[in-house]
């Protein structure tokens, strides 16, 4: 099967005072047409900047992407010129960023934003974008649309600020839609609504999904395949369920076991991860995880362990194999 | 729940409306903008406002005190000093427009394009205004007539030119503030150009400080315009204008006070008008205001 996504060895960097920053070194992953994965990983390991860099949006300076192919339908993103990645950008592949509050410009009406990829990509006059943004508020479930189309950001709550920067992620009906955090800023409740909203919109319009979380159970719930990040490499993937009843690696055995779960029996306290992440800066030369690792061996230290089959397409970095 | 609260909003509150809504909460600002008014509608009615014809003289009344026909008595030459306020205002407000429309036309731009890019461009840029910053303004003004020749358009374009480094600075520290919110890289994100950022997000959002700095130079405008029409470098002589009028009465002041004092003090009281309703909008602009 084609896949519809393919990063090849993806490398951003950014390049600060104190130094050069690996903020993603070297990750690689496929997506196939209408699938959804789930990047996990805590705050700064680099999930972020892999999916801005899919579409170039890093800043630079300071952020350069510095080596890797992102192969999407066909054509490197990284090749084409800045016209034909502006026609992907919205078109073929959208983005929802993390905070409804400042993704929205204060001054403009919603259904003016919701439309501007629709003027963009597909040319739209006035009259049929404002009939479109109306479906697509619809579409979405903003009560009242016709009423609301006019309104201002700041009229709105934060979840349906969410629900607005959905209907503008789907407007053209892309390919792929990058989720950064989508639910991070709204509270737990409103979060299932519109974990559930997407969900059902992707799979009803046939759109692969990135679901970039840091919170496992949305991706128990969500995804078909999980990556596990951790200082900027991609240190598990596989099918979620399988990541999540078997991990192999022992950062998410780690992760997992700092969760509470309510589909397994209560076994007295959870365990965090001991330490902090490394310095981005100063990567310790062998496994980025040892300092940290409760497995460690003495070869951690100085060998960085690849990526290598433990299962049925299940990937793991870890020296020790921890199914045996 | 999301939703009840989403349907028991209020009607519609637009943003225009809430700072009028504000505005209208301060005696001064309401006060800087009747006086605004009243020196507009002066301006653009003024065929209809005034009791004479301005430029009619009389040599045999020249100075007549404040009369009733003449409330604001008559000058060197016998005109009518009401009319010639009246019609000054005319002068005072198309220049103070111009000065305006060319600092903010050809700075904004500037500063916008040199934020936004960043780098060389910003450098370029910033040196260049850096250079005009260095001049006094009224200097360059000077420096500019005398290059251009006198004349109501050259004041307007020396004025002008010198008010695009101001301009330029402003929108550049607010697109500096806006450019690296979100909803600019959510624009990029869905393919939006950088013409289309600039004109859509960044110059709607960098507004309000040029529309507080263009009310506060609208006074500086004019003010500067008088001067230069003191010094005999704006208009040319029968046109009623403030400034010239006021240099027309200098050397009358001790035999006849008000043919100096009134063009002065309509000087004076339209740049307090233009001050007041400037401070006051900054104010109502303010976004650490809004709830």
């Amino acid at each position: 099967m084609n896949s519809l996504l393919r990063v090849e060895d993806l490398k951003t960097c950014f390049y600060t005072d104190a130094g050069m920053v690996k903020a993603v070194d070297g990750i690689s992953y496929d997506i196939q047409e209408g699938e959804t994965m789930g990047l996990v990983g805590e705050s700064g390991c680099g999930k972020s900047v892999s999916a801005l860099s899919i579409l170039r949006l890093i800043p630079y300076p300071p952020g350069k992407i510095t080596g890797g192919k992102v192969v999407f339908e066909g054509k490197d993103l990284l090749q084409i010129s800045e016209d034909e990645i502006r026609d992907v950008r919205g078109n073929r592949i959208a983005m929802i960023f993390q905070e409804p509050m400042t993704s929205l410009n204060p001054v403009l009406t919603i259904g003016l934003q919701i439309g501007e990829a629709l003027e963009i990509h597909r040319g739209l006059k006035r009259k049929e974008t404002r009939d479109e943004v109306l479906k697509l508020l619809r579409m979405v479930g903003i009560p009242d649309p016709e009423r609301r189309i006019d309104d201002y950001p700041h009229q709105f709550s934060g979840g349906m600020r969410q629900r607005v920067m959905i209907a503008m992620a789907l407007s053209c009906n892309p390919k792929l839609l990058i989720a950064d955090e989508p639910t991070t800023a709204v509270d737990v409740t409103i979060q299932a609504q519109l974990l559930e909203t997407i969900k059902d919109l992707t799979s009803r319009l046939g759109t692969a999904v990135i679901l970039i979380t840091h919170n496992l159970g949305v991706v128990a719930r969500y995804v078909n395949r999980m990556a596990v990040m951790y200082a900027g490499r991609i240190i598990e993937s596989g099918p979620a369920t399988e990541v999540y009843e078997h991990p192999r690696h022992p950062y998410t055995v780690g992760l997992l076991a700092s969760v509470p779960r309510l589909d397994k029996p209560r076994v007295g306290r959870l365990v965090p991860i001991d330490g902090q992440p490394p310095d981005l800066i100063r990567l310790p030369p062998g496994c980025s995880f040892f300092p940290r690792c409760s497995h460690r061996m003495q070869q951690c230290s100085m060998e960085r362990p690849e990526l290598r089959i433990v299962g049925a397409g299940h990937l793991a970095a870890c020296l020790k194999d921890l199914g045996s | 729940m999301e939703e009840i609260f989403d349907k028991a909003e209020k009607p519609k509150w637009s943003q225009s409306r809430e700072v009028l809504h504000r505005l209208s909460k301060r005696i001064t600002a309401m006060i800087g903008l009747v006086i605004v008014l009243i020196f507009l509608i002066s301006a653009i009615f003024a065929p209809f406002l005034a009791l004479h014809d301005p430029l009619e003289h009389s040599l045999g009344h020249m100075l007549a005190k404040p009369s009733w026909d003449y409330p604001l008595g008559r000058d060197e030459l016998g005109r009518c000093i009401l009319s010639r306020v009246i019609y000054g205002a005319r002068i005072s407000l198309l220049i103070g427009t111009m000065v305006i429309s060319i600092g903010v036309l050809l700075g904004a731009p500037l500063g916008i394009i040199s934020a936004y890019y960043g780098g060389k461009v910003d450098f370029i840029i910033q040196r260049f205004v850096d250079t005009m910053l260095a001049f006094p303004g009224i200097l360059l003004a000077l420096t500019l007539i005398a290059m251009l020749g006198v004349g109501l358009a050259n004041v307007m374009i020396a004025v002008g030119i010198s008010t695009i480094p101001i301009y330029a600075r402003l929108a550049r520290s607010s697109v500096l503030a806006i450019k690296s919110r979100q909803f600019v890289e959510a624009s990029r994100s869905i393919g939006a150009s950088n013409f289309k950022i600039i004109l859509r997000h960044l110059l709607p959002n960098s507004l309000s400080p040029i529309i507080v700095q263009s009310t506060l130079h609208m006074a500086t405008a004019i003010l500067w315009a008088a001067g230069l029409g003191f010094l005999g470098l704006g208009i040319n002589p029968p046109t009623p204008e403030w400034g010239a009028m006021l240099n027309g009465g200098r050397l009358y002041i001790r035999v006849a006070y008000h043919v100096a004092t009134f063009p002065g003090l309509m000087i004076f009281i339209t740049v307090l008008g233009f001050n007041l309703l400037g401070d006051g909008l900054r104010d109502a602009l303010d976004p650490r205001l809004k709830t």
